[in-house]
């Protein structure tokens, strides 16, 4: 399979926060970052990718729309992406796959959310065919029950420890000390972590990434008009995978009760997460050892080691080792979260798999000061959305 | 008055004292789908088989488990003020080749619950109103009786060092 690869001219974020503002004023503020980045106008851009938010009513829905509209109606066309945490990738994909096509050269990406403090819970009524629903009402099960039965698994599995758990939530805050977007810039020791509350056992609070508001816009260019444009040198997205998983499922997944049963069925010979990265590598003809910085997401800090083995960084066991010595921070083999990732942020949930590109596109342009992952040139994102949406986006230097 | 003991979910379990999980059986491929699939199988290439009704394994194995250290949202229906935290537990059924997830019954310590320990699934009262009791399946470890010595519940804190 021959992919062709297309420039990313501009990239821009509001800060992610609890700002408790309209989300639209955080995605527009994205976007003229974004086309201030570029250096073009917004007149120029011929189509509108929007992540969808569920939590602000109706212009949340059709994300596209409301942001062609605040930007100010060109009359081009726009559309409106909704795969939960994979959201924003799958805005990318709509976007990139219009330049591919040839139906336009140049396209806006764009996501932002306002969210509720505390839990992220389910649509509101009584939905008794909604295992979303169902999942609160007959187990209690919220997305950190999720996060606490992976963490524990790798625990008694693989050997893992409360205190490596910590030491990712240590490394991630560290990183985005200096992050100018990032919302928690706090160092943490150890100890603090473990002297949070147990949230999901035996995940700690300082364990688990927070909701936040926040917005993050890119500009994508076929690499010709790119380079009619000034762009000749831009970042190129090699890959994008949104895979979905294959049956029978044998991991179980938010939000469901049960995995698929493998009774009489061949098990798939890689999991669902790992399908997420392959396919993405396989794009990109590219493969874990050419990866220099990556962006995944740490929903919980445990779950970022899961991503290590995941992603081929380790083999499967082996992510404590890379940790503990040093290979996934500043000096190390693969930088894994530059940007402080979720640890820093919270998610904003179709923002972020957006933001995950624009900071692996400051990282390979060297512009991510105070957190830069020196001499990077190929990065890799990872995120997986509830109900079976697999996020994952290659970009490198041309 | 007495109140009437009713599932909290219809057609999912068995109200039996050994309860059992209900589920459909594809008659081609042989998975099971829980909850129950009624409208085809989803096993890919198997759209014409036929969906029949079977019981799953009362017994199987913890593949993982947490807890709920703070309230869950609505509509998780909360039965005791203040708030008390409970397990939640992931079993593994050997012959379904399936993971069910489940509450623990109240009461088993963080010491009975390791991942590799024989689980059983059992009937408890999820919630209460006036008129009902609404059932749901729950684990426990093999014969676990609440008559154990009181020990902390699912507060999270282990104590043991394994």
């Amino acid at each position: 399979m021959t992919v062709q690869d297309v420039s990313i001219i501009g990239v821009g974020m509001h800060p992610w926060g609890k700002w408790g503002r309209n989300f639209v004023e955080y995605g527009v503020a994205a976007i003229r970052d974004a086309i201030t980045d570029a250096g073009i106008d917004y007149r120029d851009i011929q189509f509108v990718a929007g992540a969808d938010t569920m939590r602000n009513g109706y212009p949340g829905y059709v994300a596209g729309a409301t942001f062609a509209q605040a930007m100010g109606w060109t009359g081009i066309p726009v559309t409106s992406a909704y795969g939960a945490c994979a959201s924003g990738v799958m805005a990318i994909e709509a976007a990139r796959q219009r330049i591919m096509a040839g139906l336009c050269d140049v396209a806006l990406v764009v996501g932002a959310d306002t969210t509720p403090k505390g839990f992220l819970a389910p649509a509101k009524g009584e939905r008794g065919d909604d295992p979303d629903w169902l999942r609160f009402r007959l187990l209690g099960a919220t997305n950190p029950t999720y996060f606490g039965l992976y963490a524990r698994r790798r625990m008694d599995v693989f050997g893992a420890t409360e205190e490596d758990f910590a030491a990712v939530k240590v490394k991630n805050a560290r990183h985005g000390l200096g992050n100018p977007y990032a919302r928690y810039r706090k160092e943490y020791t150890v100890e603090d972590v473990m002297a949070s509350p147990i949230v999901a056992d035996p995940l700690r609070l300082l364990h688990i990434c927070a909701t936040s508001d926040g917005g993050a816009a890119m500009i994508i260019a076929s690499n010709e008009w790119a380079a009619a444009h000034g762009h000749a040198d831009a970042v190129r997205i090699k890959g994008v995978s949104t895979v979905t998983p294959t049956f029978p499922n044998t991991v179980i997944e938010m939000p469901n009760f049960s995995t698929d049963s493998a009774a009489g069925l061949d098990v798939p010979p890689r999991t669902f997460k790992q399908a997420i990265g392959d396919a993405a590598y396989a794009q990109a003809g590219i493969g874990p050892d050419d990866v220099d910085v990556a962006e995944v997401y740490d929903l919980s800090a445990a779950l970022e080691l899961d991503w290590y083995e995941d992603l081929g960084f380790c083999d499967p066991g082996g992510a404590e080792k890379l940790l503990r010595d040093g290979e996934t921070t500043f000096g190390g083999r693969i930088v894994v979260n530059p940007s402080g990732g979720l640890a820093c942020f919270g998610e904003a949930v179709p923002a972020q798999a957006i933001a995950q590109v624009c900071e692996l596109t400051w990282q390979l342009r060297g512009q991510a000061t105070g957190r830069q992952a020196e001499g990077a040139s190929v990065g890799i994102t990872a995120n997986q959305g509830l109900f079976g949406h697999g996020s994952s986006v290659v970009v490198a230097k041309p | 008055m007495t109140r009437t003991r009713v599932p909290a979910i219809e057609g999912w379990f068995t109200l039996d004292e050994e309860p059992r999980l209900i589920g459909t059986r594809c008659s081609e491929s042989g998975t099971v789908f829980f909850p129950p699939e009624t409208t085809m199988s989803r096993a890919p290439g198997h759209a014409t088989s036929t969906l029949e009704p079977v019981e799953l394994s009362r017994t199987g194995t913890l593949w993982s488990y947490t807890n709920a250290g703070y309230q869950p949202p609505d509509p998780y229906i909360p039965v005791t003020d203040p708030y008390e935290p409970f397990f939640i537990a992931a079993v593994e059924l050997a012959a379904e080749k399936m993971v069910v997830l489940g509450q623990v019954v109240a009461g088993v310590p963080a010491t009975q619950l390791r991942v590799g320990a024989q689980m059983e699934l059992v009937l408890d009262t999820l919630y209460s109103d006036d008129d009902n009791d609404y059932l749901m399946w729950k684990w426990q470890p093999i014969g676990w009786t609440s008559n154990a010595p009181e020990e902390s519940g699912a507060t999270g804190e282990r104590t043991d060092a394994a």
